[in-house]
């Protein structure tokens, strides 16, 4: 789906990256551990999470994450906003929870960006 | 720079600067990028070394990463000035950390980092001295 | 819904707290900074976290947390499994990640 129908079944404000919106996502990851983002999400994916400050935009930027949507109507920090759109990394923001986020998005067919730990084919097999 | 070595530099990172943390594993990435390196080794390479700057800011005065590319592999070696670690097993460990409530907010401090950085390497090897600093070696293969 | 049925739906791995599966389930909550789960989650919640520390028991308790799902295979602690034993909070893992399992509990809380 695109950023768009994102934005839709979230309700979501578009904090930055307005200009992105038919951007196609079919993977997400929800975490608010940017050390659990960093070892298993993928690219591509949009990570769902709680957290505001730079890192988040810093972590997604080293994964290539497609955007960053944050939860219960938190909103980046100016310094954070300011990073995504030199980055170009779009944030959307939702006053849903996290697990009705994912739960929203599951039931409309995002999947996890990985199907179970171990299944994974960017990190060498025979270190996993 | 031996003749096979496509980028050898060394990159500053400053303790306790949370502004700043990850812009050099971002320059890091780039550069590896821009060298045309497989996309899988650009990116472990960017994952190790963001979650070793990411220490450096957390945890030491200052610190120092070298950054060596060869064709197919990349080698990066990370020297802080610091409390250093007493008990690297202990440190090693998933869920041990020693972070600051700052640290935890940005998402970190979770006791991953280290176990991350070992993770996505093909050979690491940590060493450190308490009140001295701590010295991380980390090579990235290509898989292919 | 109770506890017993996640567990069974998603193949969850029971580390304690066999006995207190027959809990009520009223919602779920995803998250990993505690402070963010003492102010949000609400009683009877399932908690999902990729956190193992022992710290997650004392929050699931102080708010009446339903059960956790530890996520990704991630293997509690052992001090966290012996302050689970204490206070009665079911320790579940998954090997799913976060999101996956807050979908499948989500369609099955919200048919």
């Amino acid at each position: 789906m695109t950023l768009r129908e994102v934005k839709e079944i979230l309700d979501a404000d578009i904090i930055v990256g307005e200009d992105q919106l038919d951007k196609e996502v079919q993977t997400a990851f929800s975490a608010d551990l940017m050390s659990d983002v960093l070892a298993f999400a993928t690219a591509g994916s949009l990570l769902l999470t709680g957290v505001t400050n730079p890192q988040v935009v810093r972590t997604s930027e080293i994964l290539d994450i497609a955007a960053i949507i944050m939860v219960r109507g938190k909103r980046p920090s100016q310094e954070t906003a300011q990073l995504a759109l030199e980055l170009r990394i779009p944030i959307l923001s939702t006053k849903y929870i996290l697990f009705e986020t994912s739960g929203r998005l599951h039931a409309r067919g995002i999947v996890g960006c990985i199907v179970k730990v171990g299944d994974r084919s960017d990190v060498r097999r025979d270190k996993v | 720079m031996s003749e096979e070595t496509k980028y050898d530099g060394h990159f500053a990172v400053e303790g306790g600067n949370f502004r700043n943390a990850g812009q050099v594993s971002s320059r890091i990435k780039n550069i590896l990028k821009d060298l045309g390196c497989d996309s899988d080794m650009v990116r472990r390479a960017a994952i190790v070394t963001y979650e070793a700057e990411i220490n450096i800011v957390s945890y030491a005065r200052k610190g120092l990463i070298h950054l060596r590319a060869k064709p197919d592999s990349v080698r990066i070696e990370i020297s802080d000035e610091g409390p250093g670690i007493a008990d690297i097993e202990l440190a090693m460990q998933e869920g041990y950390s020693t972070a600051s409530p700052i640290v935890r907010e940005m998402g970190f401090g979770a006791g991953m980092g280290l176990a991350n950085m070992k993770r996505f390497s093909d050979n690491f090897s940590i060493t450190s001295r308490v009140n001295e600093g701590t010295q991380v070696v980390m090579q990235i293969d290509q898989v292919h | 819904m109770n506890l017993e049925l996640i567990v069974e739906s998603l193949k969850l791995r029971v580390r304690y707290g066999a006995k207190n599966l027959k809990r009520e389930v009223t919602g779920g909550f995803v998250g990993d900074l505690l402070s963010d789960v003492i102010a949000n989650s609400q009683e009877g919640n399932v908690w999902i976290t990729r956190q193992i520390h022992q710290n997650i028991i004392a929050v699931a308790s102080l708010k009446e947390i339903a059960g956790i799902v530890l996520v990704q295979g991630s293997e509690p602690a052992a001090e966290t499994l012996a302050r689970a034993e204490q206070e009665g909070i079911p320790l579940l893992v998954s090997d799913l990640p976060g999101f996956e399992v807050a979908g499948r509990i989500y369609k099955m809380l919200n048919p």
